[in-house]
This record gives C-alpha cells, sequence and structure tokens, in this order.
C-alpha cells in the first residue's frame, strides 16, 4: 500500500482512478484514451503540487515512508557491488551507519551513510537512523581506510539526530563527532556528500564536510527539527510550520545562502514516486562531481574544502 | 582545608576595581545556600567557600583571572551578529541582540584576546552564558576562528573557554556550520603543531561540545560542570529513566575518558601556566 501525505490527496484519487481503469483494461474494456488521459492530469497534478511545496510540506516529503534509504541508494549506485564494512574496532557495530566498499562504472569507492528502517523491526535495529559514536566512528575509520588507498568518498546523509542515550553520552557522542568534522576537513581523498531526506543538525555534518555538498530537491538540512525549535522557542509543537519557514532548511534556501553547493533535481513527485529514476538521477552527478574533483591536486582539494568552510557566516563589523 | 585561599601570587584584585559589585551585597550559593559578601566571592574565585560550588562568570572575570594583572588586547571587539535569515519568533532575532548587548553589554557571546599568563604569550578566546546562553551563531564561529588564526600566525598557544547551550538557533544552518568551521580552523591549527587547550566549564553542551570544545590537544574542564551533547532532559525523555546522579558532570566525563584533567578554578592560572610551559620547552 502506497503511503500519500495529505497534501497528496489529489494524486492519490488519480491514482486510484488510474488503477479502476488499468483493471477495466484487463478485462476487455477499452479505457487506453481515459488511462492516457489519466496518465497526463497525474503527471500535471504532480508537477503543479510538488512545484509549490511550502517547506513543512518538503520536511514531510523527507520523511514520506516510501522514500528510498541509503543503501537502496548505494546498491543502485554501485549496480550491486556493495560490499558493506562493519565495526568502529572498538565498541561495537552500529546498525544506523552503514559504509562500504562499491563500484561505480568499474571505480571503487567508499560509501558512508545513515540508514533508517523499512518496517517497524528493521527501524529499531536501524535506531530510526540516528547514530551512536559507534556510528561516527565507524564513518571515520572507512574514510581513513579510503585515504589510504585513495579512493574518493561518498557520503549519504539522512538522518533525525545523532541518537541523544545514556551510553551515546558515556562514549562521547560530542568527541566523535567533532573528531570527523576536524579530520574530514583534512582528508586527502575527494568526499562528496549527498542529503537524501533528512539532515538534523550535528548527526547529519558528522558525516557532511565535503567538497561537493548536494542537497536533493525534497529535503532538509538545518541546526534542528521544526518540531524541537518550535518547541523550544514557542514552547510548544505547535508552530512546527512556522519554525520551518523560519529555519529557511529547504535546498533552495541553502544554496541560497551558500551553504551547499549545489541541488539535485528529484523525479515529478518526489523520489518517492519513481526511486529507479532517482537513482539514476544521483548516479550522474556523483560520477560528474567525482570526475571533476579527482583531476584537482590533494592539496588544493583541501584548501578549497577549508575555504569554502571558514567563509561559511553573515556578520557585521562597525 | 581552607583550599580556596589564594595561592598564587600575580592574581590581583583589589575590590577597589570592582566597580560592579555594590559594597554591602551578599552573595548565596544556589547549592548550598551558604551566604558571603559579594566581595570574598570575587575574591576566591567566585567559588562558594562552603561547598566549593563553581558559580559562573564570564570572559571579564576569566581574563581578570588568567591574564597577567589583567592587561590584554581584545580582538575584533566590534564584531556583531547580523540578522540573515530575518528570523523571527515571539521576538524579531535582531531584537533581541541589541536588547541582550544592552542589557550585559557584551557584544556578542564570545570574547577573544591576546596577552600573557606568567610571562608567556597566550591567546584566550572566552564565552559569555549571558550573551543568548552562550549560543554559537556567526559571529562566535567568526571570533573563535580568527582568534586561531592569531595563534597559528603567531605561533602562540590556543586556550578555548567554553560555555555555551549550543548552536544559536535563530542562525539555523549558519549556526550548524560554524562546528564546521571551527573545527577546520582547529585543523590547521595542529597542522601547525600549536597546542590547544579546551577548557569546559558549567554548561557545555550541543553543537559547542561536537565541536571545538572536545578537540583539545588538552580537554580540561571545572569541577561539578555539566558537559554533554544532548541535554540531560532529552536523555531523559529518550531512555525513559531517571540518569545517574553524576550523569554528565566534568567528573562523569573524565572517567569515561573525555577530559584530561579537571581543575579548581583557585588553581586556574597556575596549571594552564604550567602545561604551557610544558608545550614552550
Amino acid at each position: 500500500m502506497a503511503v500519500y501525505l495529505d497534501f497528496e490527496e489529489p494524486i492519490k484519487i488519480l491514482e486510484e482512478q488510474l488503477e479502476e481503469n488499468k483493471a477495466l483494461q484487463e478485462k476487455g474494456i477499452d479505457t487506453s484514451n481515459i488511462i492516457k488521459e489519466i496518465e497526463k492530469k497525474l503527471y500535471d497534478t504532480r508537477k503543479t503540487i510538488y512545484n509549490n511545496l511550502t517547506a513543512w510540506q518538503r520536511v514531510q516529503v523527507s520523511r514520506h515512508p516510501d522514500r528510498p534509504y541509503t543503501l537502496a541508494y548505494i546498491n543502485a549506485i554501485s549496480d550491486g557491488t556493495f560490499i558493506e564494512l562493519h565495526g568502529d574496532r572498538t565498541v561495537r557495530d552500529d546498525k544506523a551507519m552503514v559504509g562500504g566498499f562499491g563500484s561505480i562504472d568499474g571505480k571503487t569507492v567508499m560509501f558512508i551513510g545513515q540508514q533508517k528502517g523499512i518496517n517497524t523491526k528493521m527501524r529499531q535495529l536501524r535506531n530510526f537512523g540516528m547514530a551512536n559514536p559507534e556510528g561516527y566512528r565507524k564513518a571515520l575509520r572507512l574514510m581513513k581506510m579510503a585515504e589510504k588507498f585513495n579512493k574518493p568518498v561518498v557520503c549519504l546523509i539522512d538522518t533525525p539526530g545523532a541518537f541523544p542515550g545514556l551510553e551515546a553520552e558515556e562514549r562521547g557522542q560530542g568527541e566523535a563527532i567533532a573528531r570527523n568534522l576536524l579530520e574530514m576537513a583534512q582528508l586527502k581523498v575527494p568526499i562528496i556528500v549527498l542529503i537524501i531526506g533528512e539532515g538534523a543538525s550535528g548527526g547529519a555534518l558528522g558525516i557532511g564536510i565535503g567538497d561537493k555538498v548536494l542537497m536533493l530537491e525534497n529535503t532538509w538540512y538545518s541546526v534542528i527539527s521544526p518540531e524541537s525549535c518550535s518547541s523550544i522557542l514557542w514552547r510548544s509543537w505547535e508552530h512546527k510550520e512556522q519554525a520551518a519557514e523560519a529555519l529557511k532548511l529547504t535546498a533552495k534556501d541553502m544554496l541560497t545562502h551558500k551553504l551547499i553547493d549545489g541541488i539535485i533535481q528529484e523525479p515529478v513527485g518526489g523520489a518517492h514516486s519513481n526511486p529507479n529514476e532517482m537513482f539514476v538521477i544521483a548516479k550522474k552527478e556523483i560520477k560528474k562531481q567525482l570526475d571533476k574533483l579527482s583531476k584537482l591536486k590533494k592539496d588544493k582539494l583541501i584548501k578549497e574544502r577549508i575555504k569554502k568552510f571558514c567563509s561559511m557566516g553573515v556578520y557585521e563589523e562597525a | 582545608m581552607v583550599w580556596f585561599q589564594r595561592k598564587l601570587k600575580g592574581v590581583i584584585t583589589p575590590t577597589t576595581e570592582k566597580k560592579e559589585t555594590p559594597e554591602g551585597l551578599w552573595y548565596k550559593c544556589s547549592e548550598c545556600k551558604n551566604v558571603v559578601s559579594t566581595e570574598e566571592h570575587a575574591n576566591s574565585f567566585y567559588i562558594c567557600p562552603g561547598c566549593g560550588h563553581h558559580d559562573k562568570i564570564g570572559s571579564k572575570e576569566y581574563f581578570n583571572i588568567l591574564f597577567d594583572n589583567n592587561k590584554f588586547k581584545e580582538l575584533d571587539a566590534k564584531m556583531t551578529s547580523s540578522n540573515p535569515l530575518n528570523f523571527e519568533d515571539t521576538k524579531k532575532y535582531s531584537d533581541r541582540i541589541v536588547a541582550t548587548q544592552k542589557k550585559t553589554n557584551l557584544k556578542d557571546a564570545v570574547r577573544t584576546a591576546v596577552g600573557k599568563i606568567d610571562k608567556q604569550d597566550l591567546v584566550i578566546a572566552c564565552m559569555d552564558f549571558d550573551f543568548i546562553g552562550g549560543s554559537m551563531g556567526s559571529v562566535v564561529g567568526e571570533k573563535i576562528s580568527r582568534a586561531i588564526d592569531y595563534s597559528i600566525k603567531n605561533k602562540i598557544p590556543f586556550l578555548m573557554i567554553s560555555k555555551s547551550g549550543g548552536a544559536r538557533m535563530m542562525e539555523a544552518a549558519f549556526s550548524l556550520m560554524q562546528m564546521a568551521k571551527t573545527s577546520v580552523k582547529l585543523s590547521l591549527l595542529a597542522k601547525a603543531k600549536v597546542p590547544y587547550i579546551s577548557l569546559l566549564t558549567d554548561p557545555t553542551t550541543g553543537g559547542v561540545t561536537a565541536s571545538f570544545a572536545m578537540l583539545g590537544d588538552l580537554n580540561i574542564a571545572e569541577p561539578g560542570a555539566l558537559i554533554g551533547f544532548a541535554g540531560p532532559r532529552v536523555v531523559r525523555e529518550t531512555i525513559g529513566r531517571d540518569l545517574p546522579e553524576d550523569f554528565q558532570t566534568s567528573e562523569f566525563v573524565l572517567e569515561h575518558g573525555f577530559l584530561d584533567l579537571i581543575v579548581k578554578r583557585n588553581e586556574l592560572k597556575s596549571t594552564i601556566s604550567k602545561l604551557i610551559n610544558m608545550f614552550n620547552n
């Protein structure tokens, strides 16, 4: 069963009509003209709705249960060559953070990303995509290995935040994220970062220092989720839509403020309406960026990366 | 044991210079309710003589405690926040800034300065909790970055005194990227092999813990400070049970391996001075 968000209601109605007519077609009644008409209408409706999403609606799309998650992207982009590598070599293997080697058209890449679960059981196993310190340390271990063997790193971000648990605090969640920021700044191989869903705060940034940071069209990236922002500033969750607007967390806003390097268009109707098309688009973009970045000398690569992050911020000097 | 007595020469803070401390006022400890005169409280490094509780203090007090004769050159003293996102919650962010500046007499949540500690050069960046909870926005990130630049350029050790609730929400992703910016700068400081001491004071949480505060060559803390990534309330809600009593205190963080040492404020200057001496010689 497909899941529809409240503003997707017109899409739901059209898809139901489409199904009915297809069923009739199979029974031998010619509905091909009607089907064509509905398909066109469906396309147009999707386009209109998705071109006019509010910030809060984009947050909803980024969390759409049918939206593809990290491993789906990795498996598609690496054409099934992905070999997952586990563990931080210290405490355990964090299932909320995945990583490993994969090949993009013959070239080895280190993939890293937060993983959400596709059903209730898996969501628990994946801890809802909220990594513990071990996840960030596994990510760093794999990045260091990529650096050692001169393989580029591709990070896929999709997390509601780093896990705020007791053991996470005991094992230094803050230190683990901080260490990654510092180490990624100096990593001697290209790093491409894609925000494919939710980019919440330090938990996202912990694998987010890249030469190219790109957001998919219907994702968000900010210092806090709109709900938490609302509860802190307005002391209630009621203002989440207002908070989403105020935080300027959409891909477009982030690009305007030069806090990311680009936006990747999603298929009409969002990534969940056509995951395969989404994977093709993402792969093409990653390949394009890898080609560009691999031509840069290591010193220059690092210098440019550092320059970019150091220029972020707006202030006044009297 | 009268451990709050001044042991060190050179930290001379005549009460006549403490114009902000009106005579006749008393300080009541928030922990043990012990009462001392504000004068005595200031003279004992704002540590409660009854229970040893370290009261929150700001950059003014830390500079006075650490720099020789309270002499220092402040860096980028005039930098202020703008309102890049036109953020407005119950109040406009720009109005909030102006009101806070008026109330605190501070420009933003960090002050940076260069001076001497027992005749050795030191750059200090010190956060002020009174300024919107010591939250990190663009000004905090930029001033810390420039202080690090100063340290690199002049090969002077860098001391960061953290006291912050984390990122400043009203600057949204700009504030998030200050975590990146400061950590990236620290990678340059590390490459230049200039010592970095991070002092974590009460409280150090959120994006500050997850960036520069945890990245010192040495991480040190004042006793009893709250240090963590997620706030205790959030952690309690997440796990659905009560937290250990010492959870996220300096002592807890040291036991778990993330601090080099805990230093009482009356020994802060002598300890940092000794450490810098170790690095320098």
